[in-house]
């Protein structure tokens, strides 16, 4: 099986891209699917109706999107093996810039908007420091000077990282994003599988839906104003 | 054959949508051609250019294959945007950045390498020439009307990115003087496609590509016989123009409107 993990901020376009691979291998290859998000996420009954494919849907609530995904990722596993699927596609909630939720033995994929600004690629850049392929979408919309900067900025952040433009609800480009995904090795060990950073999940009592303001009210990792670092703070 | 310049882009047959073959062989496009892309709604005019501009190698939904000199291009015509022989203009292409036009085109010029300093009073000179509404260089981008935005973009895509060829979707509803965007195209040796509804464009095209049912129904060559037709839509274009300024410039349209 090969595990495919789809990052990328919310309304990039990371659910066209995969309906894309979806159409691509239909018939060639099964896919399970499973999407983390934060209160309510529809992909999962959507491709489930239109590709007949197994899939789950896991919701976070008050904790980190990518903490939780990180948490079910070797359940899924388990769970996909299960269902005989060939290729495993995980889709994160893309709420937090910063995370990178890529592991080893994966495929990275995230996925970036060009409409998002030509300094977009530098605000998110651990999300594209650790992925595999950037997959731009809705190029059709942008000028070619924003399109070549765009490009330019995302290399700025990842000098060797895969580009693939595309408009992902006409498919175009995909057939690069095709190679790669099938090109990507099986799983071989899935014990071995380790993240491939260390995504700053700010574990503490806020991301746990504390309300209460001031680091007085809050354990985990703290910050006072005059402190020049964070510090933990135990119950 | 990255430097090569482009002779020749050819459009292999693909099928309509019931997987009939299309009835031509091959099309060839050569440098200072225009050609236009006519056809009912959802007829497959906007699929045929997206072929080109992604270099279709039987791998999009038309089937169709694209070959640049006569051979497959090479892998960075399609990915990298700034080697891309093809530029794209359609009526959804916008500058999104909040930038002045002297801000936007830098940016490209920068991303270019072109060193010539005028390059930028020239570019905004040319896109001068293709709208009535004049811009300048502190005008913002986010600011510019469809008219003003599609000329600078024409303008771009001829002097910054010197594309060889331009794929131009429904421009002429953007409020720009076709006549002179086909005539600048033309002698800067440019290979122009309009996908179009309007009469004007399609006549003053060396070829139109006729579609239907997502394939290409014929191909017509008019070799000057509608050369009658194109005399009387010239006149009637440029009367429309003129009546459009008028209105522009708040004047009640009373006297004859032939002679406006």
């Amino acid at each position: 099986m090969k595990l495919l993990i789809v990052a990328g901020p919310p309304s990039a376009g990371k659910t066209a891209v995969v309906r894309q691979i979806l159409r691509s291998v239909a018939g060639l290859w099964k896919i399970a699917y499973l999407k983390i998000d934060v209160v309510r996420a529809f992909e999962d009954e959507e491709l489930r109706a239109e590709f007949s494919i197994p899939t789950k849907k896991i919701y976070s609530g008050d904790l980190c999107p990518d903490h939780m995904g990180i948490m079910i990722l070797a359940d899924t596993l388990v769970w996909a093996e299960q269902e005989k699927a060939d290729i495993l596609i995980i889709e994160s909630a893309g709420l937090c810039l910063r995370c990178t939720p890529y592991t080893t033995q994966s495929l990275g994929i995230v996925v970036l908007s060009s409409v998002s600004g030509t300094n977009a690629p530098l605000k998110m850049a651990p999300m594209i420091a650790l992925a595999d392929i950037a997959v731009v979408t809705k190029t059709d919309l942008v000028s070619q000077a924003e399109k070549e900067v765009f490009r330019e900025k995302i290399r700025t952040v990842s000098p060797t990282i895969d580009i693939v433009e595309t408009n992902a609800i006409q498919g175009t480009g995909m057939r690069y994003l095709m190679q790669a995904v099938v090109s990507t090795p099986e799983i071989t060990d899935a014990k071995m599988i380790r993240l491939r950073g260390i995504p700053p999940l700010g574990v503490c009592t806020v991301c746990a839906g504390k309300q209460e303001i001031g680091w007085q009210n809050h354990c985990g990792v703290v910050r006072k104003l005059d402190s020049t670092e964070a510090i933990f703070r135990g119950d | 054959m990255e430097t090569e310049p482009i002779q020749c882009i050819t459009i292999l047959a693909g099928r309509d949508r019931n997987g009939v073959a299309e009835p031509f062989g091959r099309i060839d496009i050569n440098p200072g051609d225009t050609i236009s892309i006519v056809g009912p709604t959802g007829s497959g005019k906007t699929a045929f250019i997206n072929d080109i501009e992604v270099f279709a190698c039987g791998d999009t939904i038309t089937g169709r294959t694209i070959l640049v000199n006569n051979r497959m291009p090479p892998e960075s015509f399609v990915r990298d945007p700034s080697k891309k022989p093809i530029a794209m203009i359609t009526q959804n292409t916008k500058c999104l950045s909040d930038l002045t036009v002297r801000e936007f085109l830098a940016m490209h010029v920068r991303a270019r390498g072109i060193t010539k300093a005028d390059i930028c009073t020239k570019t905004l000179a040319l896109a001068n020439e293709f709208t009535g509404e004049k811009m300048h260089l502190d005008m913002r981008m986010t600011g510019l009307s469809g008219g003003q935005t599609r000329s600078l973009m024409v303008a771009d895509a001829v002097l910054i990115s010197n594309a060889p060829v331009i794929l131009l979707d429904e421009v002429e509803n953007a409020g720009i003087f076709k006549d002179r965007v086909i005539s600048c195209l033309k002698s800067h040796g440019k290979a122009v496609i309009f996908v179009t509804h309007d009469p004007l464009v399609s006549l003053l095209s060396d070829r139109r590509i006729v579609m239907r049912n997502g394939s290409v129904e014929r191909v017509l060559t008019p070799d000057g016989n509608e050369r009658e037709a194109l005399t009387v839509i010239s006149r009637m274009d440029a009367l429309m123009g003129r009546l459009r300024e008028k209105i522009r410039a708040g004047e009640l349209l009373t006297g004859p409107v032939g002679s406006a």
